[in-house]
């Protein structure tokens, strides 16, 4: 990649947040627009920089929560996708049930959760599960389905083990496909930890930072609740580009997907 | 011309009907003699793929009977109609792919992959990743990989259809090249399928012409001595059996009642 290019590809997104961020500080500033309603950026972070210690902790609740459901959802999604792609039965048998708790939006199931584990904690947990799965199991299934026939073929012809074709044929090819997965479920499992909180409605020290929003919005300290929700974004923002990343590294230089970016 | 060898590969009144009876198959008695390259020539659909599955072993016939030799229960090497390599891995790591999965340690693996590179001109290319090939090289590579095991039984699926006419000249010439008798071995015998007169008529010592549904309508021997190469292309001789080979296969498209 070339230099301009290099600064293109940081340079473009982050001179268009720059830009926002001025904006927003100007209009709040010359609208006289009262901090309950919507807090300038400076003061958002100041109010961050001032509660950094409590917010640190909620905040570091939520990541550990949602990389757990995560690394759940990866684990789960793999073993059921492989379960499925092995057998036309199986996937017939249990389709309906992944199909049913993907639509069933999550804030719906939420207290339901909460009243058969009879745990905040546990309710988080699976709430952020549920929602990173499926993509998992989807894109992964999707991978494994779309081996190249004539591949499958030559490894039958050389008489491949089973474990050889799994593993220099199906998980390499189901790659790119189990990354797109994850890319997707990375942002879920933070959206479905966070829904997953305001369901649990846990108060108290051990909690994430969707519970300090719901606190904030309570007592009315609006700049709080945005210095939460930032939190928040940047947390989902990081996992999109480390789940990228991660895609890049593995897959950089043959897949389609990742030419050139 | 040379004594007839003994045959190799024989089908005798094979069908093969796949579901939704669907016959891709309806009635193929064709016998391949040790040694013999034999393309299998047809509009598509006629079955010539089909054929190509059931003597490779990977599909069985729904009647009839299938010989083999014990030679040629040999894996052989089977070339599909795309190049069929694995997008993630280097050229090298394709063509050593059926030696890996024999359970061969990397240092026995390494002078045989380096010869089959050499021998269709991807020297260069050893490390480089399938999409940075061209079509052709893409091939090229595929051919390594069938040749690194030196198969005594070649089965080519339309491999060269998708390319420029230049580059399917060019590696007409190296699979002949590759199946000609060398150093003590004897020739390996190859059948070919194919949709193009002229392709058949360079590579073949016979041409079966098929048509559908999935029979052998003609079978044409090309009497033109080993090595050919492009001054064959010039002669009388490969006109006149370009042009006996297109009669026959227009008389397979026309003779079949629609």
């Amino acid at each position: 990649m070339t230099r301009a290019g290099a600064l293109a590809r940081v340079g473009v997104p982050t001179g268009s947040v720059l830009a926002f961020l001025a904006a927003w500080e100007i209009a709040v500033r010359a609208l006289h627009i009262p901090a309950y309603l919507l807090p300038a950026p400076s003061l958002i972070a100041t109010t961050l920089a001032d509660n950094f210690g409590s917010l640190a902790a909620s905040w570091w609740f939520t990541v550990r929560i949602t990389l757990v459901a995560l690394a759940l959802a990866m684990a789960g999604g793999v073993l059921i996708a492989t379960l499925f792609a092995l057998s036309r039965h199986a996937e017939r048998a249990l389709a309906p049930f992944a199909v049913v708790l993907q639509v069933t939006p999550i804030v719906a199931i939420a207290p339901l959760i909460m009243i058969l584990t009879d745990s905040p904690l546990a309710t988080v947990v699976v709430c952020a599960w549920l929602v990173a799965f499926f993509p998992i199991l989807a894109n992964t299934l999707t991978g494994l389905r779309s081996v190249d026939q004539n591949l499958r073929d030559l490894f039958t012809l050389q008489r491949a083990g089973r474990w050889q074709t799994l593993r220099h044929l199906l998980v390499p090819a189901a790659l790119p496909s189990f990354m797109t997965g994850l890319r997707i479920a990375g942002g879920l499992a933070l959206i479905g930890e966070v829904g997953g909180e305001f369901a649990a409605g846990a108060a108290g020290r051990d909690t994430g930072l969707a519970s300090r929003i719901l606190e904030s919005a309570f007592r009315t300290e609006i700049p709080k609740m945005f210095a939460a929700l930032t939190l928040v974004a940047l947390t989902g923002v990081a996992l999109y580009l480390c789940t990228g990343a991660l895609s890049r590294a593995l897959l950089g230089r043959w897949h389609e997907s990742e030419r050139g970016g | 011309m040379p004594p007839p060898a003994a045959p190799l590969l024989q089908l005798a009144h094979v069908r093969r009907e796949f579901p939704g009876a669907r016959v891709a198959l309806a009635d193929v008695s064709l016998t391949i003699a040790d040694g013999e390259f034999v393309s299998l020539l047809g509009a598509s659909g006629c079955g010539k793929s089909t054929v190509l599955r059931l003597l490779s072993g990977l599909d069985t016939p729904t009647s009839g009977t299938i010989t083999r030799a014990t030679q040629a229960d040999a894996i052989p090497g089977y070339v599909f109609q795309d190049a069929a390599l694995m997008p993630w891995a280097s050229v090298r790591r394709n063509v050593e792919l059926p030696l890996m999965l024999r359970g061969e340690r990397p240092a026995s693996m390494k002078p045989r992959v380096d010869a089959a590179l050499h021998a269709v001109g991807l020297d260069d290319s050893a490390d480089a990743v399938p999409r940075e090939l061209s079509g052709g090289m893409r091939m090229r590579a595929s051919l390594a990989r069938a040749l690194v095991t030196s198969p005594r039984l070649w089965l080519l699926d339309e491999p060269f259809g998708a390319l420029d006419e230049i580059t399917r000249f060019a590696l007409n010439q190296t699979l002949l090249s590759l199946c000609q008798p060398q150093d003590g071995t004897p020739a390996a015998t190859a059948v070919f399928v194919t949709h193009s007169v002229y392709e058949a008529v360079f590579l073949s010592q016979r041409v079966v012409v098929m048509a559908r549904p999935g029979r052998v309508v003609e079978e044409i021997a090309i009497d033109a001595p080993y090595p050919r190469d492009a001054a064959f292309r010039a002669t009388p001789q490969f006109a006149s059996l370009c042009a006996s080979v297109s009669d026959a296969l227009q008389r397979a498209s026309t003779g079949v009642p629609a």
